[in-house]
């Protein structure tokens, strides 16, 4: 079911930035900020915690060590171990590069793959925009409906005294 | 709506400064300058560079073709020089890519900012680059067709698995690893720009391809958020990957027991010339593709004086390890790595080898002058030769090594045919093909860190 919300636009990122914290110290809940770039200081203003994407990285990788190194180590010794000049079967030293390589591949997969899960991206996936420009030149914060305060204009007059060009009404649901 | 408060509304209303219109036409003529050559007929400058390198890659397909058809016997190599311009190639592909990954991903985590509007281009770089050089090692086997061979998977002959003591095969996971997250490293930095070129491009097959590669990005913050902690992971992960990758390629040599080839110095010596090379390329790409395309004004003669700086740095490095080399095969000793080393200065291929120290140690040296790196003809003269410089001394150390080994009654002298002269135009061919159709097909600029990096100069401006 589609929420009801408010799209306010802006033409320059400082605005966006101090509309956010203004914002945020009414104690409005932000429900997005779009922008045609990473502005910088908005994951503060918003709140935003640091992703959790290393942690992805750091487990993927060390899968990808273990599988590699364990995976030589054991067409090497059990199960079809080959002389080559006389090394010894296990050749861990030998190993190393592509348990390397594999660990890097690994982990940047499945940063890559997490990232596309969390953030909702794959092919063919509707893009409405929240307001007309954000990946080209505009700015746009999106606010939850919260009753009182929006009725009453309050949230209007933040955004715009902090440099909105348009308030409007949103759907929310309908730009995702 | 409260009547006082809908009277502030009125008056903040129509107070609206104009100044917040210089940033919006900022940002448009962003995206305007860099999606033009997306969305014109190409110029004819364009298609002139296109037909050169299209007959150059026709070329090659034939050489190829005949090659594959009738075996290896075409070219030039015999028992005692089992490699020689294949390898050479392979060699100097893989180096030109590492300049690539060096602009994205190295100087990303070192945040330097110059290299905002050159980083897709050389990322780009360094996947043809990467594409040229697996070609070389597949035709090399001669029957390409069976070359899923060197992959380890369950087969019916066991499973025999592939030894995975030999560096040939930490080639094979190094190229594809390599390969592999520079085109997600690539296609994730595009994400961004896709959306905003199917923003602006009307419906239809455009559109809806733009579309479909964007994976629905809709500009948010909060993905915003992790997609900077994505590029800082991948620029983490791809770093070490790029010395991984020239270190197992110089291993291929380095392990072998053979003069002029087992030495340790090989992989640090590898990596500055890769990366050297990797910037010669570059910078003989961006100088024409900057005035093909007319984007004078985002990669800017500061671009080209540090990659100048690069050159000058990596070619520096590269000349003391030709001193390194001679050195401890004078002071190590040994009589067969004297000889080899010393018979590459005065042998048979002595011309090969004066033409590589001429390119690659000494003609860097006139960087040091800013009027050499600020006269953009010399630059691009400096930065070709670099390039040849960079391919000789592959050559040099893979045929003079192998033409006279241990012992003299094989001694002999390699000659490539015209079959291999034709494959390695026909490799530089689909370089340039791939790279041109690069510039006009998907945004070569990265529109978002473009307009990134404007906001925080414009933030500096104000205070």
């Amino acid at each position: 079911m589609a929420r009801q919300g408010l799209v306010a636009s802006f033409a320059d990122p400082e605005s966006l930035v101090e509309a956010v914290t203004a914002v945020r110290a009414r104690g409005i809940k932000v429900y997005d900020v779009y922008a045609p770039f990473p502005v910088h200081g908005l994951d503060e203003a918003m709140g935003l915690r640091r992703s959790r994407l290393g942690f992805v990285s750091l487990a993927a990788g060390a899968v990808g060590l273990v599988a590699a190194l364990s995976f030589q180590f054991y067409a090497n010794v059990f199960d079809w171990s080959l002389n080559v000049g006389g090394k010894p079967d296990n050749s861990t030293l030998a190993f190393v590069p592509i348990t390397f390589e594999i660990t890097i591949l690994a982990a940047g997969l499945a940063t890559a793959l997490a990232f596309f899960l969390r953030a909702g991206l794959f092919p063919g996936a509707s893009a409405a925009l929240a307001a007309p420009g954000v990946t080209n030149d505009r700015f746009a914060i999106v606010l939850r409906w919260t009753s009182p305060r929006f009725e009453s204009g309050e949230a209007q007059l933040i955004l715009h005294q902090r440099g909105a060009i348009d308030v409007r009404p949103l759907e929310i649901g309908a730009e995702r | 709506m409260t009547p006082g408060i809908a009277a502030r509304l009125h008056a903040v209303r129509g107070a609206r400064s104009s100044g917040v219109i210089d940033e919006r036409t900022r940002l448009r003529r962003i995206t305007d300058d860099v999606a033009r050559p997306l969305e014109t007929w190409p110029g004819g400058a364009w298609w002139a560079c296109f037909g050169v390198a299209f007959a150059a890659l026709s070329l090659g397909v034939g050489c190829v073709t005949y090659e594959i058809a009738t075996g290896i016997g075409t070219w030039g190599l015999n028992r005692t020089v089992g490699w020689a311009f294949d390898i050479t190639n392979f060699v100097f592909w893989v180096g030109i890519g590492h300049a690539g990954t060096l602009i994205s991903a190295i100087l990303l985590l070192f945040r330097q900012r110059w290299r905002t509007s050159i980083n897709r281009a050389a990322e780009a770089m360094t996947i043809f680059a990467v594409v040229c050089a697996a070609i070389f090692p597949l035709i090399h086997m001669g029957r390409p067709w069976l070359a899923f061979w060197v992959l380890p998977y369950p087969n019916s002959r066991g499973p025999l698995w592939v030894n995975f003591r030999s560096p040939l095969l930490w080639d094979v996971f190094a190229i594809n690893t390599y390969l592999t997250i520079s085109l997600v490293f690539w296609y994730v930095g595009m994400i961004p720009d896709f959306a905003t070129l199917r923003d602006r491009t009307a419906a239809g097959a455009r559109k809806a391809i733009y579309g479909l590669l964007s994976l629905g990005w809709n500009g948010s913050h909060r993905t915003w958020s992790r997609y900077e902690t994505l590029c800082t992971l991948l620029a983490g992960l791809a770093t070490p990957l790029v010395v991984s990758v020239h270190t197992i390629v110089s291993m291929d040599f380095a392990t072998s027991i053979l003069p002029g080839w087992h030495t340790t110095l090989f992989p640090p010596y590898f990596v500055a010339g890769a990366v050297y090379s990797g910037f010669g390329m570059v910078t003989t790409l961006l100088i024409v593709t900057r005035s093909v395309m007319h984007l004078e004004a985002y990669i800017t003669d500061r671009h080209l004086d540090a990659m100048a700086k690069v050159m000058l740095l990596t070619g520096s490095m590269v000349g003391f390890s030709y001193g390194t080399e001679f050195f401890a095969a004078w002071y190590g000793g040994n009589l067969y790595e004297f000889a080899t080393i010393f018979g590459r200065a005065v042998g048979p291929y002595a011309w090969a080898f004066w033409t590589m120290v001429a390119c690659n140690a000494a003609a860097p040296q006139l960087l040091w002058s800013r009027r050499v790196r600020a006269s953009v003809p010399v630059l691009f003269i400096l930065s070709v030769l670099v390039n040849v410089g960079m391919w000789f001394e592959r050559f040099v150390i893979i045929v003079t090594s192998l033409h006279r080994s241990y012992l003299p009654s094989s001694w002999v002298m390699y000659r490539p045919t015209l079959i291999e002269v034709g494959t390695l135009i026909g490799s530089f061919g689909l370089f340039f093909t791939c790279f041109l159709l690069f510039i006009q097909a998907l945004p070569m600029i990265a529109i978002w860190e473009i307009k990134a990096d404007a906001a925080i100069g414009s933030e500096g401006a104000h205070g």
